[in-house]
């Protein structure tokens, strides 16, 4: 990809972010909020490629150190997201099937 | 072991990170309503599972030992945070997240600068410059997240810490920092690794002494904005590693926690670089007018007195605050509420845009007590019914309801929008004694002739008043 290929990406993105983000109501800002935390851990990508070219000790921790990071980062933000949410999702539909015991703890 | 299929950069891995970072925008975008919201998490979640297996994919991955550690012991921590956090506590444990996605970026920044100066030749800038973005960022991102962490936990005073001289040492930072990134940027052909590390340590102490000043009311919008913060350092990173996944999703994330920032600092009337460069809610001024040393002239009732009062009204509405979810009295508040409704009273909660730490923390916290959803109204829609409500209960909710914001122009707090509280015919709030909120300044709304103050701990307050109801 050249440069202004990915400005070009980032801009679109920028854009698209404030679209899609500023239609939620205040309601749902605490979980949106760790939901597009859980997303920024996609940095953990990064860390997975970075390993890959590690060739001394003090890299190969920095890399796993990234790595669990990005890790804690992305499963801790989904689950706690889908712990809030399914908080909300409980009232609407009472006791309609047996749909409700999706991710519970 | 897993044998490298996809070439980096090449048309299936760009494809397939296409379609991941798509999920993300539909899990955001059904993240948006209420009845779509867990299925929007869930796809952004398979999206972010498609990201990863793709990138393990590529070609050049290697050192699965250390992969799968960094793998195991994220997920165990992860796993086992989230299950056992509580959901008063979410405010920090979004800080946390977003402080280790931070240190991640920096880390990573590190190894690549590393890496770079390994190859021996000259780094192009436009990767060297994403990497020293990222690295700043990432490091004020995972200190200053920490930091707010540990105010929000109360292991640090939440008060705001002045340290003498705080401006002039932050601004000497950030020239130094953008100084030294400026000689690694110059001297490309061979980045000097110790003036890297140099940068980082200037970074973490900088993201220690902006968050440190700011008190703890102030935090939310902090955390919002360092989750900004982590998602463009994030975009950064790809830039660096020309990864189309990266560049997208922390673009998502940077624009969204921009929103998110700014929408926090007006409900609070506080621009955000007020909230950053000028400490608030340290020394209790005046402003509500006087006040200091002497109790002003209040009303005082009890448990029995205020079920009463609620019993025969026709409609009630609760104002639930930060205090309301420390004491853990969303279920006993949900009592008081199913009671009144068993004799026919009609109950709403008026939600405060900032009411709890987080917006939307106080619906997470009462939608936890089984409170439905149509009974959260939004401050603005239930202004103005409040005239024609007979009782307003006032539950660990300070701040945001003192009328002091709407009648005083010299109060700190003029202007900030709060719940018109004081309109309602008569008024019960329950808290521990007088001592203001998080802004430190009296709550005029406390000695209005029609409030009742009841004085006592949320939780018991509340157990009680729907035990006395129910004997009626």
């Amino acid at each position: 990809m050249t440069l202004f290929t990915e400005i070009t990406i980032f801009v679109l993105a920028v854009f698209v972010g404030f679209e899609v983000i500023s239609k939620v109501p205040a309601t749902l800002h605490t979980p949106l909020m760790s939901q597009t935390n859980a997303i920024h851990g996609i940095v953990m990508l990064g860390g997975l490629i970075v390993v890959g070219y590690a060739d001394d000790p003090l890299e190969y921790v920095i890399g796993t150190i990234a790595i669990a990071f990005g890790a804690i980062n992305i499963v801790g933000g989904f689950m706690v997201t889908d712990r809030m949410l399914g908080m909300f999702a409980r009232k609407p539909k009472p006791k309609a099937e047996g749909d409700g015991k999706g991710g519970a703890g | 072991m897993l044998q490298a299929v996809l070439e980096p950069g090449g048309d299936a891995a760009t494809a397939l990170y296409i379609v991941a970072f798509s999920m993300f925008i539909v899990g955001i975008k059904r993240g948006t309503h209420p009845t779509t919201a867990k299925q929007g998490n869930l796809v952004a979640a398979v999206g972010m599972a498609l990201a990863v297996v793709t990138t393990l994919l590529l070609d050049g991955i290697g050192n699965w030992g250390l992969i799968a550690v960094g793998l195991g012991v994220g997920t165990a921590v992860g796993v086992i945070a989230s299950v056992r956090v509580q959901m008063t506590e979410m405010p920090q444990m979004v800080a946390l997240y977003n402080g280790v996605g931070g240190g991640a970026v920096a880390l990573i920044a590190w190894s690549e600068i590393r890496h770079g100066i390994s190859l021996g030749e000259e780094m192009p800038l436009d990767t060297l410059i994403p990497i020293l973005f990222s690295a700043v960022v990432g490091s004020v991102s995972f200190w200053g997240s920490n930091i707010a962490f540990a105010k929000l936990q109360d292991l640090i005073p939440t008060k705001p810490l002045a340290v003498p001289g705080q401006q002039v040492i932050n601004i000497v930072l950030l020239i130094g920092i953008l100084a030294a990134c400026t000689s690694i940027a110059i001297n490309n052909d061979d980045p000097n690794q110790a003036l890297f590390i140099g940068i980082l340590i200037a970074a973490a102490v900088l993201g220690n002494l902006v968050v440190l000043p700011i008190g703890g009311a102030d935090m939310p919008v902090v955390i919002s904005l360092l989750n900004a913060f982590t998602g463009l350092a994030a975009a950064a990173a790809g830039f660096a590693l020309d990864n189309v996944a990266l560049i997208v999703a922390g673009t998502l994330v940077g624009s969204s926690g921009t929103i998110l920032t700014l929408e926090m600092a007006t409900a609070m009337n506080r621009s955000v670089g007020n909230i950053l460069f000028a400490g608030f809610g340290g020394a209790p001024s005046g402003g509500g007018g006087g006040g200091d040393g002497e109790e002003r002239p209040h009303t005082s009732i009890g448990a029995q007195d205020a079920a009463i009062k609620l019993a025969y009204a026709d409609t009630v509405t609760i104002v639930p605050g930060y205090g309301l979810a420390v004491a853990q009295a969303q279920h006993a508040i949900k009592e008081v509420a199913d009671e009144l409704e068993g004799r026919g009273v009609t109950v709403n909660y008026a939600i405060h845009p900032v009411a709890g730490r987080m917006p939307g923390h106080m619906n997470v916290l009462l939608a936890e007590a089984d409170v439905p959803y149509e009974q959260l109204r939004e401050m603005e829609e239930i202004n103005p019914e409040l005239p024609r409500t007979d009782v307003c209960v006032v539950v660990g909710a300070n701040d945001v309801t003192n009328p002091a914001a709407k009648n005083d122009p010299d109060s700190p707090i003029a202007g900030m929008p709060i719940i018109e509280v004081s309109e309602a015919q008569q008024v019960i709030v329950i808290k521990r004694s007088l001592s203001p909120g998080f802004a430190g300044i009296d709550n005029d709304l406390f000695y209005e002739p029609n409030t009742s103050m009841l004085f006592a701990d949320a939780k018991a307050a509340a157990s009680e008043i729907a035990a006395e109801i129910g004997n009626l």
